[in-house]
């Protein structure tokens, strides 16, 4: 039980630290990645803070057998870089570049109830939904989607 | 340079650093929040009850900055509807497909130095500076 609950903490201190970099601020986000007009570094900056400190936690927290309320690590060991890695990179940054949004600060400022953010949300987790839905469709044909799903994704619901 | 905010840019970072952290620390997961939030749409039994703590978190931290800290949540969004619909489309599509989004790839793959999220991030930082130049030139920024 106190294994799931203590992701809580790790929530909050997100919307905190999205929230005092301003990334909960679309402007922004569209300000930084629009480079040929009035640019602002700050994404860069927040990336290089955030990054910076988990290039060094992650080291230290790996020497560790397993965390402190799991029984194991549970990583990322996927190394190819295929297909639906690049686009889905692809149409995620034009989404994120139209508006300004990504998931983290678009989940945080929900409790604004300003209309574009709900719009935002309910649409995101409608092609969430939708791509989980028609992946495991395709993945379950015996060439299913021409080799654009992974093959570990088969028979997920 | 407009509104260039180095300080506040790099100790808000610094504290999304450790909020990941925390999640490697204490559960063993990457702090992907696209990820964490799409195992939501699917019950799996295990999965649920620390995705939707994280998300709560998520939300309480919205609360507290719009209490404290409210000019961060003065959100000002100048697009039509279909315009944002589409948008968030796309980045729930695309996060899923692209297995994470800004903070899996972004910071915790990249800071892991893991192939395929410095690709990824590499990526959509292109195509997202792409879309944002495409919105601000070809449509004034009022689409």
């Amino acid at each position: 039980m106190m294994a799931h609950v203590v992701t809580f903490l790790s929530g909050l201190l997100f919307a905190l630290g999205l929230g005092i970099s301003q990334m909960t601020q679309p402007q922004k986000i569209t300000d930084f990645l629009n480079f040929i007009d009035g640019w602002d570094p700050s994404l860069l900056l927040v990336m290089a803070g955030a990054s910076g400190v988990y290039f060094i936690t992650h080291q230290l927290i790996l020497r560790r057998p397993a965390p402190v309320m799991g029984a194991r690590f549970q990583l990322p060991t996927r190394r190819e870089i295929d297909r639906p890695l690049i686009l889905g990179a692809a149409l995620f940054g034009i989404g994120w570049g139209m508006v300004g949004f990504c998931p983290g600060p678009a989940l945080a400022s929900i409790v604004t109830g300003n209309e574009s953010v709900l719009i935002f949300v309910l649409a995101m987790g409608v092609g969430m939904y939708a791509f989980e839905v028609l992946d495991v469709r395709f993945s379950m044909e015996p060439d299913g989607g021409a080799g654009l799903l992974p093959r570990h994704q088969v028979g997920k619901t | 340079m407009e509104h260039f905010t180095p300080v506040s840019s790099l100790i808000g970072g610094i504290i999304i650093g450790l909020a990941a952290s925390l999640m490697l620390f204490l559960n063993g997961r990457i702090c992907g929040v696209s990820g964490i939030f799409g195992g939501l749409l699917h019950f799996k039994k295990g999965e649920t009850l620390w995705r939707s703590s994280f998300v709560a978190g998520l939300l309480c931290g919205g609360v507290l900055l719009l209490l404290y800290h409210p000019q961060s949540m003065a959100i000002n969004i100048p697009y039509s509807g279909p315009t944002v619909m589409l948008a968030g489309l796309l980045v729930g599509i695309g996060t899923r497909m692209g297995s994470g989004c800004t903070s899996g790839h972004g910071i915790c793959g990249v800071s892991r130095l893991a192939p395929r999220s410095l690709i990824a991030t590499g990526v959509f930082l292109a195509s997202g500076s792409i879309a944002a130049i495409a919105v601000n030139q070809f449509m004034g920024g009022q689409a």
